[in-house]
């Protein structure tokens, strides 16, 4: 059994991700659960999605210390959800951050060098600056695609089949600015 | 080969009820239920709608089943209370055409005001419930519960929970049956329900309940899944799926059938193991079905009756076990949902805060002005309530106190059950000031129509209610339509209608910010006029934060609606929109 965790904040694309991770997983012919996060926390609330996969999977939801990948679209979500990593794990992070409201108020402060943190913690760490290379692929919405091909990557389903979940899933008129994305993402 | 595909739990109850060749479905948005009819509405041999409100849709639905039609109405589990009228009443006259009632739970409240479970509502209006663990038997119960609902002469509830309804998993698609639409037939005794009538139906209701309990011994939804005779599991819908990772050696008894509980089988099943575990989040219902049974059971003596579960809760509290993880101590900032960048009700909350104004408030995306820093917001109990409540503390406190207090309703909401507020108001006297944040559109669940945005479910174009007339018609004399984006004449019009000595309503109109046929300015910077005052920080954006003590706006997240440049003294925000007031 695989268990994948995106994690963002709402309004970022975390629901695309995991429908394209949903559709490759089945495309390779596994047992797939995907779950989603609708209604209140997609406005701009922390978000996560879980995509778990293998011969048969049961609970749609992964707990902690069950992750065997996460895949995070901001750094503070990223460490919020730190603990769900497996030993051994691997985290993706997209080396944005953004100010959630306390600290735009004020109120709180957002943690410093998140990413030495978690390391020295023994989280294994791969940072990507995912929205410098949505703008290199034409569009800075295409981040969540960039994160998907850093994933894909290194995930145990083949190139084509990602590609052709992109196509399912992505549409059209997106589609060509979309595959470079997941190329600068898989190549990096 | 045929390919499965992958389905959320609520397109796949959509799928089922197709399958089933239902013909009508009314329905209200709730989270997590919405989806369903959303997916209805792409069939377009259903017939599909958003009702006013959960009762009226309810309404609909229990019309057309008596017209001879497959029926459904879809709700959370709060909607459910608001369609409890006529829900108890139709467990009394039965159906025409299959009546199914979908109803979707939200432990740990995701989206909710509360967690109540929707079984309890199962039991007393005794109404048989079946509920899904996965996808697919989202979509095979939904086609048995029409044909249970006719052969038992019953509605039936199907319930759902967030994670069930917003759960993709893997199902398999059929044709859809060809249900004719069934004669109708003037049958008083049955559809009339007067004491003389409905007293005899009440005997019947409890005849098919005992049917409906032999039902539940032998029922293909309630299986025994015999492996280890050591620990026996019953459960049921979503928290069965977590009891599997958590046993995965032991026998289950996984109960589809939810309402009524069967008897012997449970016996039985006990008899078989060793020890028994009830695995079911919030009320305990299959526990206390089976305690009056005289089995012993291990259940909430270890596991909340608060939030939902998860496989390490259950896990740890069984076997004390608790997973090795990274553990992060530092205090980590929260990320509460916010008000998106562009959204009107930004300008209504700004002047509430600015103006002192107590404020009564309701369920929609401007339930987020009761947090930092509008902080806008003193109550917020259900849906419609904040018309009635502002009419309570006047009552209570008297008119002098009324003054300082609003009421503020989103416009779905004031159709969906803020319009009998506002006719007591009227009716008895009051001299509130009630706000319509009329964005033309049902925001919080995600963008439905409704009655006042003049397009159906389909997009449609359509009557839209006049909100303006409307109030008119019920007698309020003072009626202002304005933009809360202008806040100068927004603050004047509200202290001029606060301090009338009669009921005034305010129609804060500006559509939210994420419609299609918004047009946005482009992103706006900070010049160098800046002086740090942090006044637009007072309007809680998103986008505006104090970055190395320079205000910085975020490109990715600024949509241009130059609410900031409205409150800046020392126009220090440039491009994008313009003042116009
Ligand atoms: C009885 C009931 N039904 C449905 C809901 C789900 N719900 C919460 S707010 C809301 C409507 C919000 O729309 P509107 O009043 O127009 O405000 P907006 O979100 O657009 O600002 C709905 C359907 C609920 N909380 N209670």
């Amino acid at each position: 059994m695989t268990n994948i965790m995106i994690v963002g904040v709402g309004g970022q694309g975390t629901l695309l991700a995991s429908r394209i991770l949903g559709a490759a997983a089945i495309a390779n012919g596994y047992d797939v659960k995907v779950s989603e996060v609708h209604g209140m926390s997609q406005r701009g609330g922390s978000v996560v999605t879980y995509v778990k996969y293998g011969d048969k999977v049961y609970s749609p939801i992964v707990g902690e210390g069950e992750a065997d990948i996460i895949l995070a679209f901001e750094q503070l979500e990223a460490y919020r959800y730190a603990n769900y990593l497996k030993k051994g794990g691997k985290m993706l992070v997209n080396i944005q951050k953004t100010n959630p409201m306390p600290v735009i108020t004020g109120a709180a402060e957002y943690p410093k060098d998140i990413i030495e943190k978690m390391r020295q913690k023994g989280a294994d760490i791969i940072d990507v600056d995912a929205f410098s290379l949505a703008c290199e692929a034409g569009n800075a919405k295409t981040v969540n695609v960039v994160l998907i091909g850093v994933l894909a990557a290194r995930s145990n389903i083949e190139k084509d089949i990602w590609l052709s979940a992109l196509e399912d899933t992505v549409p059209p008129k997106f589609l060509e600015v979309n595959k470079k994305a997941f190329e600068l993402g898989y190549n990096l | 080969m045929i390919m499965k595909k992958l389905m959320l739990g609520n397109a796949a109850v959509a799928r089922g009820a197709y399958e089933a060749g239902v013909r009508v479905v009314s329905s209200y948005p709730g989270t997590p239920s919405t989806e369903i009819t959303e997916e209805i509405a792409k069939y377009d041999e259903i017939y599909c709608e958003w009702a006013p409100n959960e009762k009226v849709a309810l309404e609909v639905a229990i019309g057309a089943s008596f017209a001879g039609a497959r029926a459904m109405s879809c709700m959370k589990h709060v909607g459910l209370n608001v369609a409890a009228d006529p829900l108890y009443t139709a467990s009394y006259t039965g159906v025409g055409g299959g009546l199914v009632v979908c109803v979707a739970d939200d432990q740990g409240m995701h989206s909710s005001q509360n967690e109540q479970d929707s079984r309890l509502v199962a039991i007393s209006s005794k109404i048989p419930m079946l509920e899904p663990a996965d996808s697919e038997e989202c979509k095979i119960f939904t086609q048995k519960a029409f044909e249970l609902s006719e052969k038992y002469d019953t509605p039936i509830l199907i319930r759902l929970s967030t994670r069930i309804s917003h759960s993709q998993s893997l199902v398999q698609e059929g044709e859809r049956e060809n249900v004719e639409l069934k004669d109708y037939v003037k049958d008083t005794a049955k559809y009339v329900m007067m004491p003389a009538m409905a007293m005899k139906r009440h005997h019947y209701v409890e005849r098919r309940l005992d049917d409906m309990r032999k039902l539940a011994e032998d029922c293909e939804f309630n299986v025994v899944e015999k492996k280890d005779s050591k620990i026996g599991v019953i459960s049921a819908g979503i928290a069965y799926q977590y009891a599997k990772e958590v046993f995965p050696d032991a026998s289950f008894l996984k109960l589809g059938m939810i309402n009524p509980l069967p008897t012997q089988l449970i016996l039985d099943f006990a008899k078989s193991v060793e020890k028994v575990y009830v695995i079911e989040e919030l009320e305990p219902v299959i526990e206390n079905h089976c305690k009056v049974l005289g089995i012993d059971v291990i259940g909430k003596d270890i596991l909340s009756n608060i939030g939902e579960f998860s496989v390490a809760q259950i896990r740890e509290a069984v076997f004390g076990e608790k997973a090795d993880t990274i553990k992060i101590e530092e205090p980590m900032p929260n990320r509460p949902p916010v008000m998106c960048a562009g959204c009107p009700h930004r300008g209504t909350f700004y002047v509430l805060k600015k103006l002192g104004l107590r404020v009564s408030g309701d369920i929609g995306c401007y339930t987020l002005g009761a947090l930092a820093p509008l902080s806008s917001m003193d109550m917020c109990v259900c849906m419609g309530a904040s018309i009635g409540m502002a009419h309570g503390m006047e009552k209570a406190r008297g008119s002098e106190f009324a003054r300082k207090t609003v009421a503020v309703i989103g416009d779905s909401t004031f159709i969906h059950s803020g319009i009998t507020g506002l006719v007591d108001i009227v009716y008895n006297k009051g001299t509130s000031t009630v706000i319509i944040l009329d964005n033309s559109i049902t925001g919080m669940t995600g963008h439905q129509h409704n009655p006042a945005t003049g397009f159906t479910i389909k997009g449609e174009p359509t009557k839209g209610v006049d909100l303006v007339k409307l109030c008119s018609a019920i007698g309020i004399d003072r009626v202002t339509v304005i933009d809360p984006f202008n806040i100068k004449k927004f603050e004047q019009v509200l202290r001029e209608e606060t301090e009338v000595d009669e009921p005034s309503v305010i129609i804060a109109q500006r559509p939210c910010a994420l419609l299609k046929d918004v047009k946005h300015g482009k992103p706006l910077e900070i010049n160098e006029n800046c002086k740090v005052c942090k006044a637009c920080m007072k309007i809680g954006c998103p986008a505006i934060s104090v970055i190395d003590g320079k205000v910085e706006i975020d490109k990715s997240l600024c949509v241009g609606c130059a609410l900031c440049v409205r409150v800046c003294r020392f126009n220090a925000i440039g491009a994008g929109g313009a003042k116009d007031d």
